[in-house]
């Protein structure tokens, strides 16, 4: 047993994530999708990544999929990643970003205007004014939903999560009050670890789930995840005080971000209750 | 990133299974909670047994994974806990293997080992407890021997303990000697005069750790682990190791315990509340992220090599709060029965409360983590 990154999988890591923040800012994202980086994430392999070589992809697996995925939710790519990743290889054009895939999650339809080809039953869609100014929203009457990226939205929450303790931290060393770094003070300090216990439960289940591929895996990954994410980014806030409620720091997206996220993919009830019946079948 | 287990370890899962199936049944019932003098024997009887069947040495010389495994089939087949003997495999032993002259190893260890001698730690004070560097109980050299006086509190098991491993001070602090310098950390016999030892009453009921008090003990120089006045880091190789690896075994009996609980309430009738299933469904979620967390720290120490790292902070911070909410729960599932002290889970949830304070308080976990991991600066 040698569950730690093996040394490609860290190399995948610091090249997706030297790719994303050398083309993309959060500064500059709107709720229009960049196409261009759409095609250049196709081109870097992101969507095709676990397609066969002898269909064009990389032919790596769930566990590099999730390594990228987490460096996407980190920088809060928008777009539906999700769908078009699992798209590679079954719509056309899907693999190379050369066609933006959306699908019907639960009851919402991300980016279902921009999408040149939606998956599930999205008739009679109705757009909301979605929380999340990056991620267009349209909710859909009693949609079943295809629930199946649920681990590669967990990754990216992950990804969420552990940035904004990183940033978290970084604002404590910096700002000042009473004639020191807010950082010194406990409070400030056990708010931040509690961050991190978060990410790294998180991170653990996470990856854990890539390796066994198994759905419960996945499930409890998720609910940990979306816990970290939502419960990190409201930390993050309350570190940066006035500062963190203000529209130009980034740490409101984050929140946002994760609360949309929560809901896509499997829901926090219907992982709980999953959960919950298999130990009741469990030996 | 793997989870697979190599063959050789598998090999030595499979043995320690058969041996396992083969000396559980023959036990003895286990002795009652409230009873130190028949756990002790209990457990050193248990170690010894370990002991004959080459399992002796498995917390000290086994790879990592192979103690992960250990502890993981241990526990799945219901076997003992170390029980008494937790002090000296767990954090005395592995502190002197590490920090021991050769003599003082071969003195010291084999008798853990074997079951022979079990360990106290006798590093709290009823004055420095978190701050535990502020420690005053004094130690005066005079000739070979350092002659020990001053008090320590909490001492588990140091009833029925032979040894304890003693942190004193042997150099006042002032100016030129700051607190953390001046102590030293030595191996004190339990039957040397002048202890006394006070059994203090748990809110579990039991006397599982007392108050020790020294009065002129001598304690041989030759018992001295490290150089004087360097204990404090000596003292910081033992607790690596408590918080490292002391609750991994525990992890996989919580797990256990979840599933007891969903059946149970099943029986009951109260599985019908949403509320309670989504609470079961998301400790089941906890503890298998915690299992994950704990496989993913044994392989960054089977990598480095090392001490277990302050990552056994991480750890510890979200099991000991996890531990005390699967308990909360059951009593939930018990409704009134979790009154009932004759009901197991009603004294692990009793149990459960130490779990945020012993071994370092949560609050000070918390300012590991954010001074040592995340580089935060140390408050005034
Ligand atoms: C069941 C059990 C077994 C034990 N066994 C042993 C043993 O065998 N040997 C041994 O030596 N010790 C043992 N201990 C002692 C244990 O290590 C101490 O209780 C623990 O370190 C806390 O010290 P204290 O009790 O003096 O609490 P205090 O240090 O007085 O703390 C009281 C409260 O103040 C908080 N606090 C203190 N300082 C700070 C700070 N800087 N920042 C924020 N909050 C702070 C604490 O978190 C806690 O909530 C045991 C304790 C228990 C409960």
């Amino acid at each position: 047993m040698d569950f730690q990154l093996d040394d490609d999988q860290r190399a995948l890591r610091a090249g997706m994530r030297q790719l994303l923040e050398g083309r993309f800012s959060l500064r500059d994202a709107t709720d229009r999708l960049d196409r261009a980086l759409w095609r250049e994430l196709g081109e870097a392999g992101f969507f095709s990544l676990a397609l066969p070589e002898a269909e064009g992809g990389v032919g790596l697996g769930l566990p590099e999929a999730v390594l990228v995925f987490e460096e996407a939710g980190r920088v809060l790519l928008p777009g539906p990643a999700v769908a078009t990743f699992l798209a590679a290889g079954v719509v056309p054009g899907a693999a190379t970003g050369e066609a933006v895939v959306t699908a019907v999650d639960g009851a919402l339809v991300p980016w279902l205007d921009e999408a040149d080809v939606v998956q599930g039953e999205a008739a009679g869609a109705v757009p909301l004014r979605s929380v999340d100014p990056l991620t267009p929203l349209h909710r859909v009457p009693d949609a079943g939903g295809l629930d199946r990226g649920a681990l590669l939205y967990a990754a990216e929450q992950l990804g969420s999560a552990v940035r904004t303790c990183e940033t978290a931290v970084q604002y404590a060393r910096r700002r000042k009050q009473f004639g020191q770094p807010i950082g010194a003070f406990q409070a400030v300090k056990h708010l931040c670890a509690q961050m991190l216990v978060r990410a790294e439960l998180a991170r653990a289940a996470v990856y854990a789930a890539a390796v066994t591929g198994d759905r419960l895996d996945a499930s409890a990954a998720k609910l940990l995840a979306d816990d970290a994410a939502v419960r990190n980014a409201r930390d993050c806030l309350q570190v940066h005080g006035g500062m963190g409620f203000t529209w130009e720091s980034d740490v409101h997206l984050h929140l946002k971000r994760a609360w949309v996220r929560a809901e896509l993919g499997r829901s926090a009830r219907a992982a709980e209750e999953e959960l919950a019946e298999a130990l009741i079948e469990a030996p | 990133m793997d989870l697979t287990y190599t063959d050789e370890e598998e090999a030595f899962r499979a043995g320690l299974r058969d041996w396992l199936s083969l000396v559980l049944p023959e036990l003895p019932a286990k002795p009652s909670p409230q009873d130190w003098p028949g756990r002790r024997a209990y457990d050193t009887a248990w170690q010894r047994l370990l002991y004959d069947a080459g399992y002796g040495e498995v917390h000290w010389d086994a790879s990592p994974t192979q103690r992960l495994i250990f502890l993981e089939e241990t526990e799945k087949a219901g076997a003992p806990y170390v029980g008494a003997n937790f002090v000296g495999l767990l954090h005395a032993g592995p502190t002197i293997a590490s920090e021991g002259t050769p003599e003082q190893r071969d003195r010291w260890l084999p008798p853990v080992l074997r079951g022979d001698e079990v360990w106290c730690q006798g590093f709290s004070e009823p004055d420095a407890g978190s701050d535990l560097a502020s420690l005053r109980t004094r130690a005066w050299r005079d000739g070979d021997h350092y002659v020990v006086s001053g008090s320590k509190i909490w001492t588990s098991h140091a009833e029925v303990a032979d040894w304890c491993e003693l942190l004193v001070r042997t150099a006042l602090v002032s100016e030129a000697v700051p607190k953390h310098r001046g102590i030293t950390w030595l191996a004190m016999p339990m039957d040397a005069p002048g202890i006394t030892v006070r059994p203090l009453r748990t809110l579990a009921g039991s006397t599982e750790f007392a108050e020790m008090f020294l009065d002129d003990v001598r304690v041989p120089v030759a018992n001295r682990v490290g150089e004087e006045n360097d204990g404090w880091r000596v003292t910081m190789v033992t607790l690596s190791y408590e918080r490292g690896t002391a609750f991994v075994g525990e992890v996989v009996a919580c797990r256990r315990v979840l599933g007891e609980l969903a059946r149970e309430a099943r029986g009951n009738g109260r599985w019908g509340d949403p509320a309670l299933r989504r609470r079961l469904g998301r400790l089941s979620a906890e503890f298998s992220a915690l299992w994950r967390l704990t496989q993913w720290n044994v392989s960054e120490a089977q990598r480095t090599g090392g001490v277990p790292g302050v990552g056994g902070s991480v750890f510890k911070l979200r099991y000991s709060h996890a531990r005390q909410e699967l308990y909360d729960a059951a009593a939930e599932v018990l409704g009134a029965g979790s009154l009932d002290l004759a009901h197991e889970w009603t004294l692990d949830r009793l149990s459960s409360l130490s779990y945020t304070i012993a071994a370092g308080t949560s609050q000070i976990q918390q300012n590991i983590v954010a001074e040592r991991i995340l580089g935060l600066p140390k408050g005034r």
